[in-house]
C-alpha cells in the first residue's frame, strides 16, 4: 500500500519547523529526533498531498512520493 | 524591537561592514510581522522596501490572466526577496507568507542612503544582484531551451507501477534532479500535463489517463 504521509528522514531533519508552519492539514509536529507525522489506524489527514512541505524543506528532509498507475490498466 | 546586529552580519547585503557600518545600517531596518497568506508585495505596484525573511517561508509568485499562480522561488529564513525591483521600479512578482513569518524591511530610500556612505554596501548590491541575475538566466534557460514536460513524461513513462506499492516511488525533489531542473518546475509540468489530460493526479497518485498523448509529450515515437 502507498504511504499516505509524508515521508521524513529524521538524520536529514534540521528541525527549523518550516514544515510545520506551513502544513495545512495539521499532521506535523516537532518531535525529539525532529518532525514527525502523527499517524493514526485511518490517517487521511493530508488531504492535499500539496507538496509543500517537501518543497519548503531546506535539507530535503521531507518528501511526498507518489506512485505512477495507468489508469484502469489501458494502453 | 532592535534588530541582532549578527542578523544583519549575515545578510549578503552587509558583509563585511564593521560593527560601528551595521550599527549604523540597523537603525533603518524596521520589523514586519506576517500572517499565512498575507501578500506582501504585489506585482505592479511600487516596490518601496526591501525585504529579508528572519522567520517562516515566503513564496515569490506570478499569477497569469487566469489566475494561476506559479512559484518562482520559495524565500526561507536568511534568503530576501523584492531585490531587484527596489533598486529599479515596479514589483514585477508578487510575494506572499506560507506560514505565519517575522521579516525584517529596510526602506528603498535608506537603502541608497546607505550605499553611498558605505560604499562596500554598494559592491554588495552588485554581488546579489548578479546572483539574482544568475538565476534568472537559469529560469529562462528551463522555460525556452529545456522542454521539461517532456522530460517529467518520460520519467513517469518509465516508472509506471500497480499501485501497490511496490515500485520504487517519486518524489518531485528525485525528479527534479534526474532531469537537472527546479522543484517548482517539476510542480509547473505536472500541471501542464494535466492540462494536457495525459496524466491526472489524485493525492498521492499519479494517474496515467492517456498513455499515448503522454509518449508523445515525451518524445517517443512510435
Amino acid at each position: 500500500m502507498v504511504s499516505n504521509m509524508p515521508v521524513i528522514d529524521t538524520e536529514k531533519c534540521d528541525k527549523c519547523g518550516l514544515c510545520i508552519s506551513i502544513c495545512k492539514c495539521g499532521i506535523l509536529v516537532m518531535g525529539d529526533d525532529g518532525v514527525k507525522a502523527i499517524e493514526s489506524e485511518d490517517c487521511s489527514r493530508c488531504t492535499t498531498w500539496c507538496n509543500t512541505c517537501e518543497l519548503v524543506c531546506p535539507t530535503g528532509a521531507i518528501t511526498c512520493p507518489f506512485e505512477v498507475v495507468l489508469e484502469d490498466g489501458r494502453e | 524591537m532592535p534588530i541582532n546586529l549578527d542578523t544583519i552580519r549575515g545578510m549578503p547585503y552587509f558583509s563585511g561592514l564593521d560593527d560601528s557600518a551595521l550599527a549604523a545600517v540597523s537603525r533603518y531596518f524596521f520589523e514586519k510581522k506576517a500572517v499565512r497568506g498575507d501578500t506582501l508585495v504585489f506585482e505592479g505596484a511600487p516596490a518601496e522596501v526591501l525585504y529579508f525573511v528572519v522567520a517562516g517561508v515566503v513564496k515569490v509568485f506570478k499569477t497569469s490572466a487566469d489566475g494561476k499562480e506559479q512559484i518562482l522561488h520559495v524565500i526561507r529564513p536568511g534568503d530576501s526577496f523584492n531585490d531587484v525591483p527596489v533598486l529599479g521600479g515596479i514589483n514585477l512578482v508578487s510575494a506572499a507568507a506560507m506560514s505565519a513569518a517575522v521579516l525584517n524591511g529596510i526602506k528603498k530610500k535608506d537603502l541608497e542612503a546607505l550605499s553611498k556612505e558605505y560604499p562596500r554596501i554598494a559592491l554588495n548590491v552588485i554581488n546579489v544582484l548578479s546572483q539574482r541575475v544568475q538565476e534568472m538566466i537559469e529560469l529562462v534557460e528551463d522555460l525556452s531551451f529545456r522542454n521539461v514536460s517532456g522530460r517529467v513524461a518520460k520519467i513517469l513513462l518509465e516508472h509506471i507501477g500497480t499501485g501497490g506499492g511496490e515500485n520504487p516511488r517519486l518524489t518531485q525533489q528525485e525528479i527534479a534532479a534526474m532531469i537537472g531542473t527546479a522543484r517548482e518546475m517539476v510542480g509547473r509540468s505536472f500541471r501542464t500535463l494535466e492540462e494536457e489530460g495525459a496524466i491526472k493526479i489524485e493525492r498521492n497518485l499519479i494517474v496515467i489517463t492517456d498513455k499515448a498523448a503522454l509518449r508523445k509529450i515525451a518524445g517517443i515515437i512510435e
